[in-house]
């Protein structure tokens, strides 16, 4: 591990509770999810973590409990090195402090990760759908929802198919 | 042809109404800018020099949708876009047409799934489908020349 990022993880390991992992030279912190605000202050004032350049969520169900993990990538431009944040969330429309007011590009990341997977973030300036039509229910990159796609007509099920077509109740 | 026979030489060509129309509504179709995805590098190229669809009367493409007549609906259309391609299509003064090149407009192509709208024929009536993923520039000539006959074919109680 770079020499930069073992002092940055022993000193928050210090101060608060994190799980370290490393793999092949990059370094994961579990953090929970009241702590995540004064990490990133504490990783971007005193660390030189100047940029996110990654903000994403996954969802572990029904393998995991707990079921969503939201991702952090921060980088730092002047060290050149990186370091990931994870946090564990549970619940159908669970709750994370947003982070828009430390790195102001989670803007975006955030409504992304609201429409996709259904995680509110509060003290987030515009929390609405981003890819999605902003009527549209349900959040799709979850593992249960469905793939809404259309079944395809091939050669053995042609005539089934065809009768279920709208243009068969002409 | 009769008038000529009984009158002799007027110096006039006569010839039929729709004829007349349909050959300048051919010949002078402008597409509007419409690409969306990959397949709109096809488009592009197509209508650059080598295989050129200025031959076909196409000389440019118009990004507004008030001065086009033939809107090539070139890649796939989200649910986000659909109601915006409605609104452009609806924005086009008659005549209009479609070409749906490409899968993703014509079936939803691979992308079987709930963000995709499966065929473009959900939201605008298609006169035209070009199969390819991407339809080569030669395709969608091909599909413009098909388009060109269709229209010449039209009747006059079609549009009167």
């Amino acid at each position: 591990m770079n020499e930069h990022l073992q002092f940055v993880a022993a000193s928050l390991a210090g101060r608060f509770e994190i799980q370290l992992s490393e793999f092949r030279d990059q370094v994961s912190l579990l953090v929970q999810a009241q702590q995540i605000l004064p990490i990133c202050q504490a990783l971007r004032d005193e660390f030189e973590f100047n940029m996110l350049s990654a903000q994403t969520a996954v969802d572990y169900w029904p393998q995991e409990q707990p079921r969503f993990h939201i991702l952090y990538q921060l980088y730092s431009l002047a060290k050149n090195v990186r370091i990931g944040l994870r946090v564990p969330l549970d619940g159908n429309i669970p709750t994370l402090p947003s982070i828009e007011g430390i790195y102001p590009n989670a803007n975006w990341h955030e409504r992304e990760i609201w429409d996709m997977f259904g995680v509110r973030f509060e003290g987030h300036s515009d929390l609405r759908r981003i890819l999605m039509p902003y009527d549209w229910e349900g959040h799709p990159l979850r593992k249960d929802y469905p793939l809404g796609y259309e079944e395809v007509q091939f050669s053995f099920n042609y005539d089934e198919i065809d009768r279920r077509k709208p243009y068969m109740k002409e | 042809m009769g008038i000529e026979q009984k009158l002799g030489n007027m110096g006039a060509v006569t010839l039929r109404l729709e004829e007349a129309v349909n050959w300048a509504r051919t010949n002078a179709m402008w597409p509007m800018l419409f690409g969306l995805a990959c397949c709109a590098i096809e488009m592009m190229s197509a209508q650059a020099a080598s295989y050129d669809m200025s031959r076909f009367g196409m000389e440019l493409m118009r990004a507004s949708p008030r001065q086009s007549d033939l809107m090539i609906v070139a890649g796939r259309v989200s649910r986000k876009m659909a109601p915006v391609l409605r609104r452009l299509y609806d924005q086009m003064p008659d005549p209009k047409w479609v070409i749906a090149m490409g899968d993703c407009a014509s079936c939803g192509g691979v992308f079987n799934n709930y963000a995709i709208v499966q065929g473009v024929d959900e939201v605008v009536p298609v006169d035209v489908y070009v199969a390819g993923c991407p339809p080569r520039p030669e395709a969608l000539i091909h599909g413009i020349v098909t388009l060109h006959e269709k229209v010449r074919g039209e009747k006059i109680k079609d549009w009167a």
